[in-house]
């Protein structure tokens, strides 16, 4: 059956192993499994009820939770590989992706790295042979200047054929310390030298390097395929500039705003680059543009992407699928000229993670996980599924397509609105912040455009609309009777009967206040807001499941339906707006600590205890820090609240804790 | 998922047999000027009822300056005040069957004393229906007034009546000393509130105490004899005699808190089992103990069918009936608006037609139901105590709905054998052991109160409406007949009556007879269990019949029936 070669001829793939995990995993496996393709999964212990792990034909235990104990171990997974049979390997994208060394190894072990060759991945993994590649491709990269010679006159001279507004940095700068920006040749040395006394001053050194500047950069990058016949065609481009901390947020297809004449200039351009190293598979160039639209090569990635679905929606094709049909030796199956763009699609990343905090990411149960019905949505998590420390904390990509930019906006949006995840802080709803912001829909996207909207795109709302309150009370008081049968009986009618009189019912409210609600006959929810009556009812209650409620509210004439969810701590809310209201599912008294609370210092989130600073018995000063723990790669210092005695120590190092565990408890300093 | 439509729910309505009982006809003309006169009398009565109960309830500012200070004390404690214990002792957006509300309402002249010092009622709690007491420390200190044990003791009748676990929400300063003669020595005073107790957890009804203040004295016996009792640290105390009696007694000086609080009771004297940080911890441990008890009392009885709502509007009861005790109504058009279905299968229809009867159905649960459509004949009574023996024999709960002037008087009436044939109600009535709910609708008169289950005949409840007149006979015919009696015996003695001296006797006896037939007058001395709105009908009945249910209905023994 199997016709085998190691270069260049067929070989059909019949069983393939995932060398990767979470929703990366699970979409290549979609597409095996349509191909008929076995599936082969490889997990650390912990994904072990992962949902990669469920949806494989056979699964394969590998080692331990962190990546390189597991996921970056090459000769386990070959191990694998051989033992299980697979003809080839889906490297996903990041773990062993871009790893030469694993490409060279599977391919003498005559398994087939569904990747390009390792001497593609090598030259491109080295930012200047890559660039020097490029240059004699044609392909046009960023000019910039970095040797020995310090002298004025030779850097004007080199600035001369960079070209202008060029950027002078220090090389041992950061910060933006000792940088300036030359916009004209006549202001060249007057900026070198400023940037040189400023360099001067905080590095003691004044040696520069020069580049071209690119003023309000995009980030556009090119999908490519090569086979092994010399084809390349080109998927035309995304637009990934929305990004904060180097991490694309939202991807769209095609880039907004640009000429076809461009579009093709920049296809070739890639097409240039990927034959320039004799590139097979899927890859995606990237390049950065400038307001004009002249573009210069930053990087190859050599792999499929994240962002690779709406490059497939506005194509109609699988790239997976590709990928396959690549590896086994086959032709690209579409020629360049039969490549159409069809309409526009956009990809918005939902990560744990807590936007407004710098975007810390986030680690935790997903208490609560429904997607949207009207969109492609590729994930590797289902409901009751932890994101973990280990890995990568995106929970989804919500993907959709319409005919024209404005409507896959809001269909995204409307995706985004019913992507609802309770339980774990994440970036929904700063995404359609971003999505609806005028400027993104003027398509107006650079690289620095979070920065630069801060304000509306992460600022605080300390005062919610009236509906918001509105439908976070009600929710609150729906979402708890969840178990209450009225067939059992007028008892239980689910309506908050009282005789002669309509009870009164306190929920959280705003910043740990609570709010009084009257509940009145016919459903009528009565309190005060803002200084406001609020007078809502509420009508079509529905309960989903134990703990999920639906409802329509009327309040001043205005009807809509919102959806109450109690989690473990809190009860979020999925109606006008995405929001969570403080009030834990079961209130937990703890017997021991009679005396106050105050008394305890817990952890802040979930973690590992790196450091214990103190011992029993111990004074200890307000202030001073007693554990140490890391919790999301970052270092945390868990301190003492007031003048105490250490009663008793809770933890020891290396140990993990949850969040809110009790770490250290303290004595009342009696003297 | 489950799929649940659980506001106005519409439950499928399966094809049962019985669906099959014919629905009353019962259109009214709610145009016509009688109608729309009637609805606002009894608009008048009801708006008067509701905020008679919200001065009760307070914390709308209409409290007394004296309440308000001690509301606020007792909040300053960091207790909750008596509502919002009960409030959070219930499950959410469950029913709370209050009872006896206006209990003490201008008893004793001036002083104001809100539901008689405590807060009783019939609830769910943890999926059990359970019998809530609790003190209103911020009503004369929490101490027992005459009209607060009758309440008290009340409730622990309804609870063993209906198997209803107890809940006793403790903080009180004992009894009220200047009221000791009232409080102490008789059977039906405090003693008997232990003697409770310790009887129905005899009979395997658990009581549970929560101790949320003082429980000095012989209060301290209701978590001592409790099955299981709960304290909250710093509020709640029990002592026998308290820190002044220690000191006088022995001159030892102690504090509350060493004396008698959660630490000493829960860790050394082992007089409380569970261990409390505040007012809500209290109220979800004893959450926790009641859903150690399971959700169902043994053998309920469970509603048979969907439940339906009835077709008619409960609204047009006020235009129906109106204010006016002498105006006669059709009993059949109140049934019609509370019933499932306004569904009725009457019963001897042609025959004594002043006595209703007949089955329906309430909340999916069968009943029987009796009510008046004029005075008690000879054939009406005897139509009664068949029905009756119908209802014992199946162990159907029965509703009694009094509008009744009496049983017939006149030759022909006796002569027929109205006082046997009386008789025979009365001792159906009687003995009748299946649950009986009682609701006076309009008048309440004489011996119809006792035919038609009467406080007397232990009903598990009885109800009242806002229209309604309860006593001995109408006012008019009392002081027609004492004139009668003032005018023969001036006659005898060959003296005039005049007409203003007529109406000089007439008026003090038709007035006392107005006020002390009043329901507030009733309600307040626990003749009834409530007074409530015609619109809350349906729903009032329904929890009284499905608390009543808790306990399997029992076969009955009739007495002798005089033939």
């Amino acid at each position: 059956q199997i016709r085998l070669s190691s270069n260049g001829s067929y070989k059909q793939i019949q069983k393939v192993l995932i060398a990767n995990r979470g929703e990366i995993a699970c979409r290549v496996m979609r597409t095996a499994k349509r191909l008929g393709i076995e599936t082969i999964a490889v997990y650390s212990d912990a994904d072990e009820k992962a949902l990669h792990t469920k949806t494989a034909d056979k699964a394969y235990r590998i080692g331990e939770a962190s990546p390189l104990k597991s996921y970056l171990k090459m000769d386990t997974i070959l191990e694998v590989a051989l033992k299980s049979g697979a003809h080839a390997v889906h490297p996903g994208y990041g773990f062993l992706s871009e790893n030469p060394e694993f490409a060279d190894l599977c391919q003498k072990n005559d398994i087939i790295f569904m990747g390009p060759p390792a001497q593609a991945i090598r030259d491109m993994g080295m930012k200047n042979t890559a660039k020097k590649i490029m240059i004699d491709a044609k392909v046009p990269v960023i000019e910039g200047y970095n040797g020995s010679n310090q002298d004025p006159q030779y850097l004007f001279e080199e600035a001369k054929r960079i070209g202008y507004p060029l950027m002078i940095k220090a090389v041992r700068g950061g910060g933006g310390k000792g940088m300036r920006i030359a916009w004209k040749e006549k202001d060249f040395f007057e900026s070198l030298e400023s940037a040189k006394s400023e360099s001067q001053k905080s590095f003691g050194d004044s040696d520069m390097i020069m580049e071209k500047f690119v003023e309000r950069p995009r980030h556009v990058e090119v999908q490519v395929f090569g086979d092994k016949w010399d084809n390349y065609v080109y998927l035309w481009e995304r637009d990934c500039s929305l990004q904060r901390r180097h991490q694309k947020v939202i991807e769209e297809a095609p880039a907004p705003l640009l000429s076809m004449e461009t579009r093709h200039r920049l296809g070739k351009a890639a097409c240039d680059a990927a034959r320039a190293v004799n590139y097979e598979g899927a890859g995606t160039v990237e390049f950065i543009m400038d307001p004009k639209g002249d573009f210069y090569f930053m990087e190859m990635n050599t792999r499929l992407q994240v962002e690779h679905p709406i490059s497939e929606l506005i194509c109609g094709i699988d790239l997976v699928e590709w990928q396959f049909k690549v590896a086994q030796g086959e032709k690209i199956p579409i020629k360049q000229e039969d490549l159409k763009i069809n309409g526009h699609a956009i990809e918005a990343r939902v990560y744990a993670e807590d936007s407004a905090a710098g975007f810390m990411p986030t680690a935790g149960l997903l208490e609560h996980l429904s997607f949207p019905t009207n969109a492609r949505v590729d994930s590797g998590v289902v409901q009751g599924d932890s994101v973990t420390v280990f890995y990568d904390p995106m929970i989804a990509k919500v993907i959709v397509h319409g005919a024209d930019r404005t409507e896959a906006i809001n269909r995204l949006d409307n995706a985004l609105n019913n992507t609802h995840i309770g339980g774990l802080c994440n970036n929904v709803s700063f995404v359609r912040k971003c999505l609806t912001h005028p400027e993104f829909v003027a398509g107006n996207v650079y690289t620095d455009f979070i920065a630069d909207h801060e304000k509306e795109l992460l600022g605080k709302d300390d005062k919610p609309s009236m509906d918001v309150v509105a439908e976070g009370v009600i929710g609150q008081l729906l979402v708890r009777s969840s178990n209450v049968d009225p067939s059992k009986g007028p008892f239980y009618a689910n309506d908050y009967f009282r005789l002669n009189h309509a009870p009164n019912k306190n929920v959280s409210g705003l910043n740990n206040a609570s709010i009084q609600v009257k509940i009145e006959k016919d459903n009528r929810y009565k309190f005060e807001y803002d200084g406001q009556n609020v007078e809502a009812v509420v009508t079509n209650v529905e309960y989903e499941e134990e703990n999920v409620v639906r409802f329509d509210i009327e309040l001043d004439k205005k009807r809509w339906r919102s959806k109450a969810v109690q989690l473990k701590d809190s009860v979020a809310i999925y109606g006008i707006e995405h929001r969570e209201w403080s009030a834990p599912r079961e209130k937990c008294y703890d017997d021991e600590a009679a005396s106050d609370a105050s008394l305890e210092a817990r952890s802040p989130m979930p973690g590992v205890i790196e450091k214990v600073l103190v011992k029993p018995g111990e004074k200890v000063s307000n202030g001073q820090p007693l554990i140490v723990m890391m919790a999301m790669k970052m270092e945390y210092s868990v301190r003492a609240k007031a003048d105490c005695i250490i009663k008793s120590i809770n933890c020891e190092a290396g140990q993990n804790v949850t969040k809110n565990a009790i770490l250290v408890k303290f004595e009342e300093n009696q003297d | 998922s489950i799929l649940r439509s659980q506001i106005h729910t519409n439950h499928k309505i399966e094809n049962y047999e019985t669906q099959k009982w014919p629905i009353l006809d019962s259109k009214i003309n709610t145009e016509s000027v009688e109608f729309e006169t009637n609805a606002m009398e009894m608009k008048k009565v009801v708006d008067n009822l509701h905020t008679t109960i919200a001065g009760i309830i307070g914390g709308n500012g209409t409290e007394s300056n004296n309440r308000k200070k001690q509301i606020k004390l007792h909040l300053r404690r960091g207790k909750l005040l008596a509502r919002d214990r009960v409030e959070g002792l219930l499950d959410h957006s469950t029913a709370f069957l209050e009872l006896s509300q206006l209990a003490g309402y201008q008893l004793y002249g001036n002083e104001n004393i809100p539901a008689g010092g405590i807060l009783t009622g019939i609830g769910a709690i943890s999926g059990r229906q359970c019998m809530i007491m609790a003190n209103d420390a911020t009503v004369k200190g929490g101490t027992y007034l005459p009209i607060t044990i009758k309440k008290y003791l009340r409730a622990q009748e309804i609870a063993r009546e209906c198997h209803l676990p107890c809940i006793y929400l403790v903080d009180s300063g004992g009894a009220n000393l200047t009221s000791q003669a009232d409080v102490f020595a008789d059977r039906d005073h405090i003693g008997r509130l232990f003697y409770n107790i310790a009887n129905m957890s005899g009979m395997g009804i658990p009581q549970i105490a929560v101790v949320m203040g003082s429980c000095t004295a012989g209060g301290a016996y209701v978590p001592a004899m409790a099955d299981t009792s709960i304290i909250v640290r710093k509020t709640g105390t029990i002592f026998l005699g308290g820190p002044p009696l220690v000191k006088a007694a022995t001159g030892e000086e102690i504090s509350a808190e060493e004396l008698g609080g959660a630490d000493l009771h829960c860790a050394v004297s082992g007089v409380t089992d569970y261990y409390a940080q505040n007012d809500e911890h209290a109220l979800s441990q004893a959450r926790n103990i009641v859903a150690t008890l399971g959700e169902k009392a043994p053998q309920t009885y469970a509603p048979e069918y969907p439940i339906e709502e009835p077709i008619y509007p409960a609204k047009e009861l006020y235009g129906i009936v109106g204010t006016n005790v002498t105006k006669p109504f059709d009993i059949r058009d109140v049934i019609a608006r509370f019933v499932d279905g306004s569904r009725f299968d009457e019963f001897k229809k042609r025959y004594g037609e002043t006595l209703i009867c007949g089955f329906a159905r309430l909340y999916g649960r069968r009943v029987g139901i009796i009510g008046n459509n004029g005075v008690l004949f000879n054939e009406s009574s005897m139509k009664g105590a068949h029905f009756i023996e119908i209802c014992c024999q199946r162990k159907i709960p029965l509703i009694f709905l009094q509008n009744i002037t009496g049983f017939m008087v006149g030759k022909d009436a006796e002569a027929g054998g109205i006082a046997k044939n009386g008789a025979k109600m009365v001792t159906a009535v009687s003995c009748a052991n299946v649950p009986k709910i009682t609701l006076i609708v309009g008048g309440s008169f004489g011996a119809g109160n006792y035919g038609m289950c009467g406080r007397a005949y232990s009903p598990r409840f009885v109800f009242m409406w806002p229209n309604a007149r309860i006593s001995l006979m109408g006012g008019e015919q009392a002081a027609n007949v004492l004139s009668q009696i003032a005018q023969e015996r001036r006659l005898r003695e060959g003296k005039e009556w005049t007409a203003e001296e007529d109406e000089k006797l007439k008026k003090p006896i038709e007035e006392r007879y107005e006020r002390e037939g009043h329901p507030y007058f009733a309600s307040a001395r626990l003749w009834d269990d409530g007074v409530i709105d015609p619109c809350d009908t349906r729903r009032i009945l329904g929890l009284a019949i499905q608390a009543a249910c808790n306990k399997p209905i029992e076969k009955t023994d009739f007495g002798v029936f005089r033939m």
